[in-house]
């Protein structure tokens, strides 16, 4: 019985919000991965492409909202989620063609474009505040929980109750969803294979008679796609803070670099290490050590590695272990 | 990219792989200006004194290289003599500021890269020649990225001559071995079915027997009535199979002649084939 309850305690603490948060940041470090294998360099706006993304999404939300259009059990954002991608595709592409078109006929070194990708951070950052506000906000409707914590109780007789929300379920099929759609388009369509060739091999690419103005254009947009789905469902999870997103840049060039820069594949396998370690090292295994630990060897304090504050140091010890030994990342990305 | 005028292409010295891929390509092509014109009669391929370069000092002087139908033409010379500039020229990636190219009967002096592919030229480049982390199957795909029709006879075709390609069909690029690299890059270029193929230095780094073995597979295209024209480093082997063969220098032609003849010839037995 102090098995189940432990097993149960840990998909409750530890599995369902580690894995709901490794979805959400796969999804942002795919993003960045792809931008970086095409684009060639590191998008340091893509924070703040998901909280302008995010933050039209909250809008058309509300609008929908006020005309009394719901989604049943689902949030209403989701129904917003297109809208929110097509405004915020609409503005990077705007973006490109504006600024970094510029610096790609220069032929610019993407060091430059790294630069100027800060540039176009602070601008997007301070749009995000002024459109929709620094608050925090909360804009998940629909049913709350798939499991509840104290139906499940009642139902399994178990002292741990195990609540698994609908927002952490959303994200984990919208995120299986999206990546095997883009798998699909990346391996089988022409437009996917003709991004890949210009990511290996430009010039050959130019020769063979790819457009690279096109491959940028999709490439935005794809991006644009993945961090709004990302940025929404990071809020629906927990909720929008304009100010939170910048900060997840910091896992989510963790997971990316971890799994190997330029891997689409390994971008999901960096963004569950990080979610994994982070909340891995954070938690307070007190309890689940209660549970297992005959009652001689039951520990005093919390078991807490870390405090939560430290969440964003493991990003960095991970990525600086994962480095030492594996410098191309995990899955063979470019060497850093 | 380190010296440049160009104050956007310094990089300042940034070596960090995590925020920066480099690798990018460098390639500028010039756009078509004109379109084809009919000019019958002469060689299948003839590129007339073509003279300029990349922009600074001249390369080419006065360079004319041509082509019969189904015949190999192979252009040797030392290190920097123009080789790969001259066959960059053939294919529309330079801005020449004279001579003319003519191809099938039609003058494409005015023809971007693109627009001559879709004329039938084909063309693998000296390095760089294939998508590394593609498998050969899309490498090909992309080969005939122009296309819009079914390519898969083509396909097969490619796969016939370069069986080992069509066991490797899986594998990425990158991780096959030197020649097969080489083939994959060939039969890249010839996806889009062109009629004059153009080939810089596809035996640079092989072995001499894969090197034979490539020499075979390229008479073997030249009988299906593919025009090569193609640069060579083994000038002695590459000179044996030629019908045409071009000795250049300092971006001029020295010597023209059948390949037979050059071999012979004392003159360039002595500077070009270590005697
Ligand atoms: N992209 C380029 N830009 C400027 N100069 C070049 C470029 N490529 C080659 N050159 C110069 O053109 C000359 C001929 O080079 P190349 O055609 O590559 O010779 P080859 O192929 O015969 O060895 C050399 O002096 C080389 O420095
Ligand atoms: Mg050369």
């Amino acid at each position: 019985m102090d098995f189940l309850n432990a097993i149960v305690a840990l998909l409750n603490f530890v599995i369902i919000p580690a894995t709901a948060y490794g979805a959400q940041l796969a999804l942002g470090a795919l993003g960045v991965t792809l931008i970086y294998g095409i684009l060639r360099f590191s998008n340091f706006a893509h924070g703040d492409t998901m909280a302008f993304g995010t933050g039209m999404v909250i809008l058309v939300t509300w609008l929908f909202q006020s005309w009394g259009l719901h989604f049943g059990p689902l949030p209403t954002a989701l129904l917003a989620l297109p809208f929110g991608i097509a405004i915020t595709a609409a503005l990077v592409l705007a973006t490109d063609k504006a600024v970094y078109r510029f610096y790609r006929r220069q032929k610019a070194a993407p060091v430059i474009l790294v630069i100027v990708s800060m540039g176009v951070m602070f601008v997007m950052n301070g749009v995000t505040r002024f459109v929709i506000g620094v608050d925090e906000i909360r804009f998940d409707d629909g049913a709350r929980f798939l499991i509840n914590a104290g139906d499940f109780k009642k139902a399994t007789g178990l002292a741990e109750g195990l609540a698994f929300r609908s927002s952490q379920a959303l994200t984990i099929v919208t995120a299986v969803v999206v990546v095997a759609a883009l798998f699909w388009f990346l391996n089988r369509t022409r437009t996917g294979k003709s991004m890949r060739a210009y990511s290996d091999n430009e010039d050959l690419a130019l020769l063979s008679g790819i457009n690279p103005e096109r491959v940028v254009t999709v490439t935005w947009i794809i991006a644009s796609g993945l961090a709004v789905i990302a940025g929404t469902l990071y809020g629906l999870d927990k909720s929008f803070k304009a100010f939170n997103y910048f900060q997840l840049l910091l896992p989510i060039f963790a997971s990316a670099i971890v799994g190997g820069l330029g891997s689409p594949l390994g971008a999901i396998a960096g963004g569950f290490l990080i979610a994994f370690s982070e909340v891995g090292f954070t938690y307070a295994w007190k309890k689940v050590a209660t549970y297992v630990l005959p009652e001689s060897l039951a520990p005093d304090g919390l078991v807490q590695l870390l405090s939560t504050d430290y969440k964003f140091a493991v990003s960095f010890a991970i990525l600086i272990v994962v480095l030492l030994f594996k410098p191309t990342g995990l899955f063979k990305g470019k060497s850093v | 990219m380190s010296k440049t005028s160009n104050p956007y292409q310094d990089d300042r010295g940034n070596k960090d792989r995590s925020i920066t891929k480099d690798g990018g390509g460098g390639l500028e092509l010039p756009k078509s200006t004109g379109k084809a014109r009919p000019a019958p009669g002469g060689p299948f391929l003839a590129a007339e004194n073509m003279t300029g370069g990349y922009g600074g000092a001249d390369i080419l002087h006065d360079c004319t290289l041509t082509v019969e139908k189904g015949q190999i033409a192979v252009i040797v010379g030392p290190n920097g003599a123009g080789k790969s500039t001259a066959m960059k020229a053939v294919f529309g990636m330079l801005n020449l500021r004279a001579g003319q190219v003519r191809l099938d009967g039609e003058d494409i002096s005015g023809l971007s890269p693109q627009d001559r592919v879709a004329r039938g030229m084909g063309f693998v480049p000296q390095v760089n020649n294939v998508f590394p982390s593609m498998s050969v199957e899309e490498n090909l795909e992309m080969g005939a990225f122009l296309r819009r029709d079914d390519f898969r006879r083509t396909m097969e075709q490619v796969y016939d001559l370069f069986p080992i390609l069509k066991d490797k069909r899986r594998q990425a690029a990158g991780e096959l071995s030197g020649g097969q690299r080489q083939q994959v890059a060939v039969g890249r270029a010839l996806m889009t079915q062109p009629k004059l193929l153009m080939l810089d230095e596809p035996t640079a780094g092989v072995s001499p027997i894969v090197m034979d073995e490539l020499f075979d597979r390229i008479i073997e295209v030249a009988r299906t009535g593919i025009s090569i024209l193609m640069v060579e480093q083994n000038a002695r082997q590459a000179l044996e199979i030629a019908d045409r063969g071009y000795v250049l220098v300092q971006g001029a032609n020295r010597y023209t002649d059948t390949g037979e003849a050059l071999l012979a010839n004392p003159d360039v037995r002595r500077t070009f084939l270590g005697g």
